[in-house]
């Protein structure tokens, strides 16, 4: 809410064979989470989709500082190469185009992981020449100008093979290689879609939203103390405990709140009060029927429930297909949309607890004669 | 008890005379996308100084670029125009800041026509999805089609209407459709079976209890569900006209469409689905009893 970027990336693969576009595109992406980290964003999302032939990255950066900036460096194409020297600057000529693809492989003695290097052909002539000088010496590999790692040459290494050992754990193996193979597999990358809010819009949309959200809670507090008394007021308090777990849910989901998830939130509200409604309607019902007061209390908690039950279904239907928890790719998946189906969707399941659990405890302990 | 059953035309003409219109400039005029769906830039921007609208649009014509340049406040303007390239982007805005004083984009967005029409479909997909889940819920839940089939039709009832009302909306006054539009387009066959189902329910419950007619039954149904109806749906008006007024510019169009599909959703419901279940339970009897005549 704070204003940021959100842009959609696709990976051109031309150049790349069908069998390695998947690799390349997480190497795209583990080359994009890298910049992103450099950015310090806080809570940034790098995601990978596919549809059809597209390859793509989402990036989404709230708060971002200058999306321009940002822009421009999540763009480049990646960059490896690998150094030599006392201080590790020495350029050595060989670089990711000299590395047909790197792999994690298992030591053979001691099953831990290591990083498998392939070169191409005369990457091979240039790596054994500069492993040869580097005997006992560092090799510096370099993604974007910055460390990636620098194991020590073992030995001179003929024939474009070669595996880097140590200590790793298997996911930090794995996030090097995506990032080696991100200069073996350059795929260039273009913007399909790039959306931006400066911090005006969102300040501005924050403070209008909760103006909106008050006015409509007092609206609707108004409005059911009015016409059904003091079961008007504990279907408020519920409301109350509605509105309080709702927030603490958005605690620990990370949600990030746009301008749609908000209009979700409030209209979750308004939502909230129909199971209520439901009740209270049935508990009048079921006087005028001449049931006493305890009876119709009960009979109407009961009797609700069905209707409750099969229309809150209907909407958890909808939500289920916008929000696409599966990723489907014949579905939107556009973060505006998932934004409002996440809030609504949590929306009717707190508010089927409290509308029915919370309301009737509230009842049951305060509403005698 | 009202016999609500017995004014069925007077609702289905009261539909009528908000989807004819709606469908004829639906068809005539038409939706107006936005650029969710064509490709497009969207830029807004706060200048400095004091500028014309037709200044910043000739920024955009001496680099041979279509744009519609609208003011949206105080130094404030809304800019449309085709994809920009992000090297463009950075370009433009030197360019307008020479005529606007200092920039500040207050929203910048820019889409490729690729994937505009790819939205379009997936949009579209989601509508018919979400309408056949919905159905055969109905359809499961109330063991009987023409329950199902009736909570359809004033599905599309509902959806005709809000199209209908947005391509008014389009035509007098330029509203566009986005990507929310279709979320509000869901959202609303949801509230609108979510009615229709409450009502269904006690109908099926009065129907087990009593051996009424068929026409006794939704009246009485319609007499006990109305008012939850018009409760329920006027919290969520209240939220909703809460949002119209204070939410801020962003969301108007989406707020509006929730209204719109809130009110015929619930009139839907209780207006239309019931009394088509009317109809048809009349046919079907007065069909079963001719052939009852027949074999005999």
């Amino acid at each position: 809410m704070q204003g940021g970027l959100q842009v959609v990336l696709e990976a051109q693969m031309d150049e790349v064979g069908e069998g390695d576009r998947q690799a390349a595109l997480e190497s795209a992406q583990a080359v994009i989470e890298r910049r992103v980290d450099f950015l310090g964003v806080s809570e940034p999302v790098v995601q990978t989709s596919r549809l059809g032939d597209s390859y793509r990255v989402v990036v989404e950066l709230p708060g971002v500082e200058d999306p321009a900036q940002a822009l421009s460096l999540i763009g480049q194409t990646a960059q490896l190469d690998f150094r030599e020297g006392d201080n590790l600057d020495q350029r050595t000529g060989l670089t990711g185009k000299d590395l047909t693809r790197a792999s994690v492989d298992f030591d053979q003695t001691t099953g831990k992981p290591q990083i498998a290097l392939q070169f191409s052909s005369e990457g091979a002539k240039k790596f054994a020449e500069i492993t040869a000088r580097n005997v006992g010496k560092p090799l510096a590999i370099f993604l974007d100008n910055s460390l990636l790692t620098a194991p020590i040459v073992q030995g001179e290494i003929l024939g474009g093979q070669a595996v880097i050992t140590g200590t790793f754990a298997l996911q930090e193996a794995q996030q090097i290689v995506a990032q080696l193979n991100a200069g073996a597999l350059p795929t260039p990358i273009v913007v399909l879609e790039q959306r931006q809010i400066g911090p005006t819009l969102g300040e501005e949309a924050l403070r209008k939203s909760v103006a909106a959200g008050l006015l409509g809670l007092g609206l609707v507090v108004f409005f059911m103390v009015g016409n059904y008394g003091r079961l008007g007021l504990l279907a408020t308090l519920a409301l109350l405990v509605y509105a309080l777990l709702t927030l603490a849910v958005y605690k620990i989901i990370p949600v990030t709140l746009t301008l749609s998830g908000i209009a979700g939130f409030i209209l979750s509200v308004g939502m909230a009060v129909d199971a209520n409604i439901l009740i209270f309607e049935r508990i009048k019902e079921e006087r005028r029927w001449g049931k006493d007061l305890a009876t119709a209390l009960e009979l109407g908690f009961g009797r609700a429930w069905d209707s409750i039950r099969d229309a809150n279904l209907a909407t958890l239907a909808t939500v289920f297909i916008l929000f696409n928890p599966l990723d489907w790719s014949f579905l939107v998946t556009s973060g505006v949309v998932r934004g409002f189906a996440l809030t609504l969707g949590v929306g009717v399941l707190l508010s089927l607890f409290t509308g029915v659990v919370v309301t009737r405890t509230l009842v049951r302990a305060f509403y005698r004669k | 008890m009202i016999n609500f059953m017995k004014y069925k035309l007077i609702y289905f003409l009261i539909s009528l005379s908000v989807i004819g219109p709606g469908v004829f400039f639906l068809l005539t005029s038409g939706l107006k996308p936005s650029i969710d769906f064509t490709g497009g830039t969207l830029w807004e921007i706060r200048g400095e100084k004091e500028v014309e609208s037709g200044t910043l649009k000739e920024v955009f014509a001496a680099q041979d670029l279509a744009a519609e340049v609208q003011s949206s406040g105080e130094k404030q303007f809304l800019i449309k125009t085709v994809p920009l390239e992000e090297s463009q982007h950075v370009l433009l805005a030197e360019k307008l800041a020479e005529k606007a004083g200092e920039i500040e984009e207050i929203r910048y967005e820019t889409l490729g026509p690729r994937l505009g029409a790819e939205l379009l479909r997936k949009a579209l997909l989601a509508v018919v999805l979400a309408t056949a889940v919905i159905l055969l819920y109905v359809a499961y839940r109330f063991k009987n089609l023409a329950y199902g089939a009736a909570a359809i039709l004033a599905m599309l009832h509902d959806t005709l209407v809000l199209l209908g009302v947005f391509a008014i909306l389009g035509f007098l006054f330029g509203v566009e459709v986005d990507t929310l539009f279709v979320t509000a387009v869901l959202t609303t066959l949801s509230f609108s079976v979510h009615d229709t189902i409450v009502v269904f329910d006690r109908i099926r419950e009065i129907h087990r209890k009593t051996e009424l007619s068929y026409e006794v039954v939704a009246n009485q149904a319609t007499e006990e569900t109305l008012v939850r109806s018009l409760n329920n749906s006027l919290t969520i008006i209240f939220m909703l006209v809460a949002l119209l007024i204070l939410g801020g510019e962003s969301l108007r169009t989406f707020t509006g469409a929730l209204l719109v599909g809130t009110v015929t959703g619930t009139f839907s419901s209780t207006f239309n689905a019931v009394p088509l279940l009317a109809v048809w339970e009349k046919f079907s009897r007065q069909r079963s009893l001719r052939g009852i005549l027949r074999l005999r």
